[in-house]
């Protein structure tokens, strides 16, 4: 099976590493207070994909985890919840009785991940059966072996299966950046993803050390820009994997808007995936709103 | 070119075992008494009290974790690199305004301060700690444990001698510290931190702000993440609505002796916790 596709597809395009990284790094300057603060601190919220990805998660862990992420901070009724949580497929059934009713959707990593190395068949029932038990999104990691190997063809072909096991669900195609090795191929490697049918494109899994940057961001956003010039198609960006803090996550919000318009900036086309973001933010709040630094004394511990 | 260049040292601020120039970048002049200028100083913000407590809540745990024993070893240190920097110390001391004869003896007075509260790190818990009799089948201890982080307002006065035994208080038992000095006191401050920071203590363990105590000690005492204050070198006349801050998270008032050497100086920035166990056969 041949993955077919009449759009444009250019794969030539090489990447001003110099210009991207100052570009990037002039986006990071802006002074954000007071009100604007408020609203990019919400707007974080309520982009977020509030995720664990531990083999240590259990149902209770994540029917907490789910309580926080429809109301992040039961004190202050104003925070928004977030976007989703982002599971394992074994949780999946908890995460959707722990979040029914409440607007906040189901993530779940699929396909081998955080791998994406083993058999297609096995992935896809993976993913198919994620689907079955409720998960409204799925991450699934691109077969970076493939791509490394230079086996475009193959990689189009997985995710485009991919893409008809998730049937109704959105499907996310986690790049894993850091193992790609440069921005020309990050660039290609959003290429190849949306033109086979992801819904988002993904930085990493969280799984290796060198994780989202705002260069590979704007990268793949200056990708997904020139996908929609192309094509006329709309693809979402996930960032995620080393967003700790407010100020990175906002970082984020300027980078998308700056490139992709603020039509991007909602959570059916951009989304933050963090575990420990989320505290840091609410202290962000805690600030705003009383004047004082606050601390991880007045927070969950998660 | 045969003549050497003077290569004056820049004063910066010691965070989380790092040494940065205030995110604000500003500075202040510090002179000495006839008005010439010694150097510009950093003036710390109160963004750089928020980055300086995330670095000693960082250190915190780990290094209250530590055997005691190791960190009266590594406060004995700190007293060997000021022993072998002796003269800049002096030095410093001297051009502040302190005379040759009293900035000999306060830097001697300094050295020995770690060495004695170096030698405390392994007695706080026999000496302030008990087993209470209780009417029961149980043993019941009370034992000190740290409080975690305090926020110092360093004394002016003696400038190297105060914050040492200050310092050395605080940190002895496992709390860590931001202090803040100020004027010119800064210069044997950071000349300090320069010390601290060969002396294997864990960066964040010490940080040091200099600048203004009356714009950084509204943002230390409403700041709920910080668990003690030290207002020993506090400035004077305080607006009292400043204090009460400090209630909002129930952090500990200190009130001590601006060169103290005493184990209730220890004892100032540590909890009491009781335990009950029962005897059983």
């Amino acid at each position: 099976m041949a993955c077919i596709t009449d759009k444009p597809l250019s794969l030539a395009t090489s990447v001003d590493q110099v210009a991207l990284e100052a570009r990037a790094k002039s986006l990071t300057t802006r002074s954000i207070k007071t009100t604007s603060k408020r609203a990019a601190l919400h707007l974080s919220i309520r982009c977020m994909d509030l995720t664990t990805l531990e083999g240590a998660d259990t149902p209770g862990k994540v029917a907490s985890l789910c309580q926080k992420a429809t109301r992040p901070d039961p004190t202050n009724l104003d925070v928004p919840p977030v976007a989703a949580v982002c599971v394992y497929p074994e949780m999946v059934d908890y995460a959707v009785a722990a979040t029914a009713g409440t607007g906040v959707k189901v993530a779940s990593v699929a396909g081998a991940f955080p791998s994406g190395l083993s058999r297609l068949s096995i992935r896809l029932d993976d993913i198919a059966d994620a689907v079955a038990r409720g998960a409204h999104e799925i991450d699934i990691v691109l077969n970076r072996s493939a791509f490394l190997t230079g086996d475009y063809n193959l990689v189009m072909d997985e995710v485009a299966a991919a893409k008809e096991a998730c049937g109704e669900a959105h499907l996310k195609v986690i790049l894993e950046t850091g193992e790609l090795g440069g921005y020309d191929q990050i660039r290609r490697a959003s290429m190849l993803s949306m033109h086979a049918g992801a819904d988002f494109i993904k930085t990493s899994t969280g799984k290796i050390p060198k994780a989202s940057t705002l260069p590979v961001v704007l990268c793949m956003a200056e990708a997904i820009r020139d996908h929609a010039d192309a094509t006329g198609e709309i693809i979402g960006l996930k960032a995620a994997g080393g967003i700790r803090t407010a100020k990175q996550a906002w970082h984020y919000l300027v980078v998308i808007g700056e490139t992709l318009g603020t039509d991007w900036l909602t959570p059916d086309l951009f989304r933050l995936g963090a575990s420990s973001l989320l505290n840091d933010v609410l202290q962000q709040l805690g600030k705003l709103d009383t004047g004082r630094y606050s601390g991880p004394d007045y927070v969950t511990v998660d | 070119m045969n003549e050497h260049l003077p290569v004056d040292k820049t004063f910066k601020l010691f965070i989380g075992g790092a040494f940065p120039r205030s995110e604000s970048g500003r500075t202040f002049a510090v002179r000495d008494a006839k008005g010439a200028l010694l150097a510009n100083a950093s003036q710390a913000s109160r963004k750089d009290l928020r980055e300086a407590v995330r670095a000693a809540r960082g250190a915190q745990e780990s290094w209250a974790g530590r055997t005691a024993y190791n960190r009266g070893q590594i406060l004995y240190r700190a007293a060997e690199m000021m022993e072998a920097r002796r003269p800049e110390f002096v030095s410093v001391l001297r051009q502040i305004g302190v005379t040759p004869k009293a900035a000999s003896k306060q830097v001697d007075q300094a050295i020995d301060r770690w060495v004695w509260y170096a030698g405390w790190a392994d007695k706080t818990h026999h000496i302030l700690g008990t087993v209470n009799p209780v009417a029961g089948p149980y043993f019941n201890f009370t034992f000190p444990e740290p409080t975690g982080v305090v926020g110092v307002m360093a004394p002016d006065e003696p400038a190297l001698l105060g914050l040492v035994s200050r310092l050395a208080a605080v940190i002895v038992s496992g709390n860590t510290a931001v202090a803040v000095v100020e004027g010119p006191a800064s210069l044997a401050a950071i000349t300090l931190a320069e010390v601290l920071a060969t002396s294997d203590l864990p960066g964040g363990v010490v940080n040091l702000l200099t600048g203004d105590k009356n714009e950084l000690l509204p943002w230390m005492m409403g700041h709920l993440d910080i668990n003690a204050v030290d207002l020993t070198g506090a400035p004077k006349d305080l607006d009292p609505t400043i204090l009460e801050e400090a209630a909002v998270n129930v952090k500990r008032t200190v009130w001590g002796d601006s060169t103290a050497e005493s184990p209730y100086a220890i004892a100032d920035f540590l909890e009491m916790k009781t335990v009950w166990h029962p005897i059983g056969k």
